[in-house]
């Protein structure tokens, strides 16, 4: 079995920025890898490369051992939640014919009903999507992402909105799917705490990949995942605080 | 007796037409309404104006030409919008000025028709003849199996571009398909309401509807429940009061859609 994501020297220029340089990294079966970085890090346009959305990059990236710019077969495993849902508020849709509308040729109509009970929205079912919750909709384009069984499920900054309650539940069924069954996650978040909760593997991404490896690596030096995590130049960072020698070594497990 | 008008060929024609065009619009206007492309219709028209000019001008049958500079005209608005990054009402407020502008000056140049302009701006559903009737039948039995055949695919694009494109569904090219349909649909929905008034077809009978249904099939077929009687009564209504269709059966819609908007006020519709 490949693993499911593999990049190589990924760069991604968009006119006149440089918003990617030069990314390698790879995420194995099972893993749960948490993606950290300040705003315009450039954690969607790495999704965007990973999911065929951008293909105006060099480098490459290997979905399933598939090269997507040649075929988009793999992306049958994975399943997307973006960053931000802009539909419009009153679309006429209910919650089931969201779910449908993500549905393959071949899946069962009782999978949505599962998938729903699931996720807590089967109550919703009948809603219409715009009249629900940040949490709830957030549940229920998760629901649309699993409802052909993907191996994988890549999610942008899932939490965005969502109250602690929400979110609380919301971490249980990611953490479920993955240790329970064995779904590949690689996500983006700002909140660091959850990061270090949910995560196996930490990626942290500003233009350049500055640290890839486990998650407790990572956290073993608080101080530092703070500072990479909010600061443009962690580089620039260093040297306002004197605590920190070196930068860390960048980690390249794929390479 | 009102009913007694059905034994005219012509009232039969314009009845069958009317509320063939009234299903067509429904259908295809949500899918721009809920683009934020509401007012495409209108450019479309508008432009397609222009087309009708130029046909009579270089003597061809003015309602080809004005299918072939509708499509051209949808098709140009979508890539300008992609290409240019113009927002989607600017390109719309170019294309909608261009066309009456231009149908002018040809119309001018040419020193006036005798056929009557009047008929392309506010319609003509009572002087539809039996070609154009199975013209009219075709074109939407065309485009409802299109739209029925790539139905998920379109709802998906209109809902999420993003997300489509993730699932493997082309949406470039649903977008143009979608474009192109409406062009068409435009020209042929001009015979019942003109130029001017296309938009209430696609507009107001979706609006109505989505304020009433919760699920897209159900707004579908309640848009097109609306759409289709309003249709029908106001073309009765014109020729009992003799006034022109389009301005009875888009004053009807209007109601129906106050009335909608009253009654959700009063509460009487309560949110479910
Ligand atoms: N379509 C685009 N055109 C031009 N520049 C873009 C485009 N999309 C992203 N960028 C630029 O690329 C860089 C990375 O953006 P990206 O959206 O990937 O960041 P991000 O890490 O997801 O940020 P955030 O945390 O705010 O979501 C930014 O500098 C942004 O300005
Ligand atoms: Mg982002």
């Amino acid at each position: 079995m490949p693993r499911p994501i593999e990049v190589s020297n990924l760069s991604v220029g968009y006119a006149g920025v440089q918003a990617l340089e030069n990314v390698s990294f790879g995420v194995d079966q099972g893993e749960f890898l948490g993606i950290i970085g300040p705003n315009g890090a450039g954690k969607s346009t790495l999704f965007a490369c990973m999911l065929g959305l951008n293909t105006q990059y060099t480098g490459t990236v290997r979905v399933f051992g598939q090269n997507i710019h040649r075929s988009k077969g793999p992306l049958k495993k994975i399943g997307y939640v973006p960053q931000m849902m802009h539909f419009e508020r009153n679309f006429p849709v209910t919650v089931r014919e969201v779910i449908q509308l993500g549905m393959w040729h071949g899946v069962q109509e009782e999978r949505v009903d599962e998938v729903m009970r699931e996720l807590w929205i089967h109550e919703l079912a009948d809603r219409r999507i715009g009249e629900l919750s940040g949490g709830q909709q957030q549940r229920v384009f998760i629901a649309k992402a699993m409802v052909n069984d993907p191996k994988m499920l890549i999610l942008d900054e899932p939490v965005t909105g969502v109250d602690q309650a929400s979110m609380s539940l919301f971490y249980g069924i990611l953490k479920d799917l993955n240790s329970n069954h064995g779904i590949t996650i690689m996500w983006s978040s700002h909140d660091l705490d959850a990061i270090k909760m949910m995560s196996s593997h930490v990626a942290c991404l500003n233009r350049t990949l500055y640290f890839h490896g486990a998650a407790k690596e990572f956290f073993a030096d608080e101080k530092l995942a703070q500072i990479m995590c909010q600061c443009t130049d962690p580089s620039e960072c260093m040297e306002h605080n004197p605590g920190i020698a070196e930068p860390p070594p960048i980690r390249n497990e794929a390479s | 007796m009102v009913f007694e008008v059905l034994a005219y060929d012509f009232m039969q024609r314009a009845l069958l037409s009317g509320a063939t065009i009234a299903v067509l619009c429904s259908v295809v206007g949500i899918f721009l309404v809920l683009r934020r492309f509401s007012l495409f219709g209108d450019a479309l028209a508008h432009s397609s104006f222009g087309g009708v000019a130029l046909g009579l001008l270089m003597g061809l049958y003015p309602l080809w030409m004005a299918y072939v500079i509708s499509i051209i005209s949808a098709v140009l608005i979508t890539r300008i919008r992609e290409k240019y990054d113009v927002s989607g009402d600017a390109a719309i407020a170019v294309l909608l000025s261009s066309g009456i502008a231009v149908g002018l000056v040809i119309i001018g140049l040419s020193g006036g028709f005798s056929v009557d302009i009047f008929s392309f701006l506010f319609g003509s559903i009572l002087l539809v003849s039996v070609d154009d009737t199975i013209l009219i039948l075709a074109m939407t039995g065309a485009i409802l199996l299109v739209i029925l055949a790539l139905f998920r695919q379109i709802l998906y694009t209109t809902f999420d571009e993003k997300q489509a494109k993730v699932s493997g569904i082309r949406v470039e090219r649903i977008t143009y398909l979608l474009v192109f349909m409406a062009g068409l649909t435009v020209v042929t929905a001009i015979q019942l309401v003109g130029v001017l008034l296309i938009s209430a077809l696609f507009v107001i009978p979706n609006v109505t509807a989505m304020m009433l249904g919760r699920g897209f099939q159900g707004t579908v077929i309640l848009s097109i429940g609306i759409s289709v009687s309003t249709v029908i009564s106001g073309i009765f209504l014109s020729y009992v009061l003799n006034i022109a269709p389009a301005g009875s059966i888009v004053v009807l819609a209007i109601c129906v859609l106050g009335a909608t908007m009253a009654a959700k006020s009063a509460g009487l519709l309560a949110r479910r």
